[in-house]
């Protein structure tokens, strides 16, 4: 799905992070982790084709990233706040399908089909009718996630798409997004702060350590070591009699 | 008295409304509304609205420096709205930084204009008309040129329409799907310097918004369908240059009060209204 050959990232004169060499697997969930301003939102912007790797090479799947890639879906970071009181959720999730077309073209009904199927497969069929500004934070969390998936994607980015949401939520966005995984082998890339949602889901996590990004499997990644190094606080890793794996700080 | 003495019915409205230079002025409102209609929705979604009075101050120097070199309020107008229009638009996205740069040179601007008047020693009825707008006071030619405008507008909105309105709403999704959205800000803030340009004329640099905002903003409380929302600040638009043109003949008085007033009463009702969907979200509302 993705191969990093010796990749660096550079925004302005400063190199955000560098030598990142990995392959991630065709179909995988995988979580993006690190602090605040070490380059994942930046990564996902390489990925995207907005941001020229300063050095190396970048393949993703199986081709050099390109602006305009029908075969991504994205959902930027703080989605909510950009859509507003002036749209319905519904003609969000249409744009995503008809908002590259220029001219005079009146919506097809293949194209209204697939934003309906979209929306139930999201579960936002009650709400679409509703102006953004109208829904709950899980509510827009879907419709983003609809209008990624509506042109139908191979590769669904989520820029921390579990943030500001309540624990019921953001189970249900991480159910969501398993489910599209296991039922359309879509492969799902997501930045969090917070593994402990996803710890039953993840296949693998991008981690950027000191500048530098990593893949590793989940069971690497959920070291104890590891986390404490990354966050620069200490986290402890727990694993409960019925198997759940969690971490917290120590 | 004296107020009284102003404020006169005039029994023949009906002939002043058929007369040639009320034609004139229904129809240039009528262009001019329309085009500002068309516009408004993308004004209220870009969060343009700060821009739009920016520019129609930008114009003014524009208008009241057109008549020290000896050239038409219009073209002065055109020239000077759409150079600030490629200013602010290439300024680009850090909001605030545009902002403060765009405030900064409204000032200047509309001490510019007040300069310009001063050394043209303009009567200060073409101040005022420049200010506080004047249908009455916008020649016959100049309706081919309105016309040529909106003809511009309509044909450039429907080529762009969605990539515009993606942009708009999505900015950065709709970078990542290959819209190119800068290009496309530059070409709203042209057609937008167009559109106050001709808006100017009609309600004047400090009434702008009620002819440029206020409809769409007035058609977005019953609709959120950009369709919709268009025609429906047009028609508000089109009602409020009508009423208050035919409020004007029967009083005698210059119609930007009254096409000002129609397009405050409308906001107030449709504020007062009930808003469509609205629908209360449920505290902690499973998502
Ligand atoms: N457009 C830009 N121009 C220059 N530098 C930038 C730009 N965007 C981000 N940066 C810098 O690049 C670094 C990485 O930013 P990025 O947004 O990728 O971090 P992040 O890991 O997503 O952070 P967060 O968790 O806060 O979202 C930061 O130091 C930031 O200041
Ligand atoms: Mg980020």
């Amino acid at each position: 799905m993705l191969e990093f050959t010796d990749v660096s990232a550079v925004r302005g004169n400063t190199t955000v992070w560098s030598e990142g060499t990995f392959t991630v697997p065709t179909g995988a969930i995988v979580g993006v982790i690190g602090p605040n301003g070490s380059g994942k939102t930046t990564l996902l912007t390489m990925i995207l084709g907005l941001l020229r790797p300063g050095s190396g090479e970048l393949k993703v799947l199986g081709e050099t990233p390109h602006r305009g890639d029908d075969r991504i879906g994205y959902v930027p970071q703080n989605y909510a706040s950009i859509a507003g009181d002036s749209i319905r959720a519904r003609d969000l999730v249409l744009l995503g399908l008809t908002g590259t077309q220029y001219g005079l073209r009146r919506t097809t009904s293949a194209q209204r089909a697939r934003v309906d199927e979209v929306l139930t497969e999201v579960g936002a069929a009650d709400f679409a009718k509703r102006r953004m500004s109208q829904l709950s934070g899980g509510q827009q969390q879907r419709i983003a996630i609809a209008q990624a998936l509506v042109g139908k994607p191979q590769l669904l980015l989520l820029d921390e798409p579990l943030a500001n949401l309540d624990i019921r939520n953001q189970q249900d966005i991480v159910t969501l997004l398993e489910r599209i995984n296991s039922e359309r082998g879509i492969g799902i890339l997501l930045v969090v702060h917070d593994l402990n949602p996803l710890l039953s889901v993840l296949d693998g996590a991008i981690y950027l350590l000191d500048g530098h990004p990593h893949y590793d499997n989940v069971d690497e990644i959920v070291s104890e070591e590891l986390l404490t190094h990354l966050y620069g606080t200490a986290i402890k890793v727990v694993r409960t009699p019925q198997g759940d794996l969690f971490t917290r700080s120590a | 008295m004296d107020i009284i003495a102003v404020v006169k019915f005039q029994s023949n409205w009906m002939e002043i409304l058929a007369s040639p230079f009320m034609r004139t002025a229904l129809i240039a409102g009528i262009l001019v509304a329309i085009a500002s209609g068309l516009i408004g929705y993308f004004v209220i979604v870009r969060g343009s609205m700060f821009a739009s009075h920016a520019l129609a101050h930008i114009g003014f120097p524009g208008a009241t420096g057109a008549a020290l070199v000896g050239t038409s309020v219009l073209t002065g107008l055109v020239v000077f709205t759409v150079v600030g229009a490629l200013a602010i638009g290439l300024l680009g996205k850090k909001a605030n930084d545009r902002e403060i740069a765009t405030g900064t040179v409204l000032a200047f601007a509309t001490g510019l204009g007040v300069l310009f008047a001063s050394l043209a020693s303009e009567n200060t009825s073409t101040v005022t008309n420049i200010l506080f707008g004047n249908l009455l006071a916008i020649p016959s030619s100049q309706l081919v040129v309105f016309a040529g405008f909106l003809a511009v507008l309509i044909v450039v909105l429907l080529v762009i329409f969605r990539p515009l309105l993606f942009a708009s709403i999505d900015p950065p999704v709709a970078e990542a799907k290959g819209v190119p959205v800068k290009g496309l800000g530059i070409t709203f803030m042209i057609l937008l310097a167009l559109v106050v340009s001709m808006a100017v004329t009609v309600v004047g640099v400090l009434l702008i918004f009620a002819l440029l905002v206020t409809p769409a903003a007035a058609a977005l409380r019953f609709t959120a369908r950009p369709g919709w929302v268009i025609f429906w600040s047009s028609a508000i638009g089109v009602a409020s240059v009508a009423v208050g043109l035919t409020i004007a003949a029967m009083i005698n008085l210059p119609p930007s009060f009254f096409i000002v007033s129609t397009v405050f009463v409308i906001w107030l009702v449709a504020v007062a209204t009930r808003r469509e969907g609205r629908v209360q979200v449920p505290v902690g509302g499973h998502g």
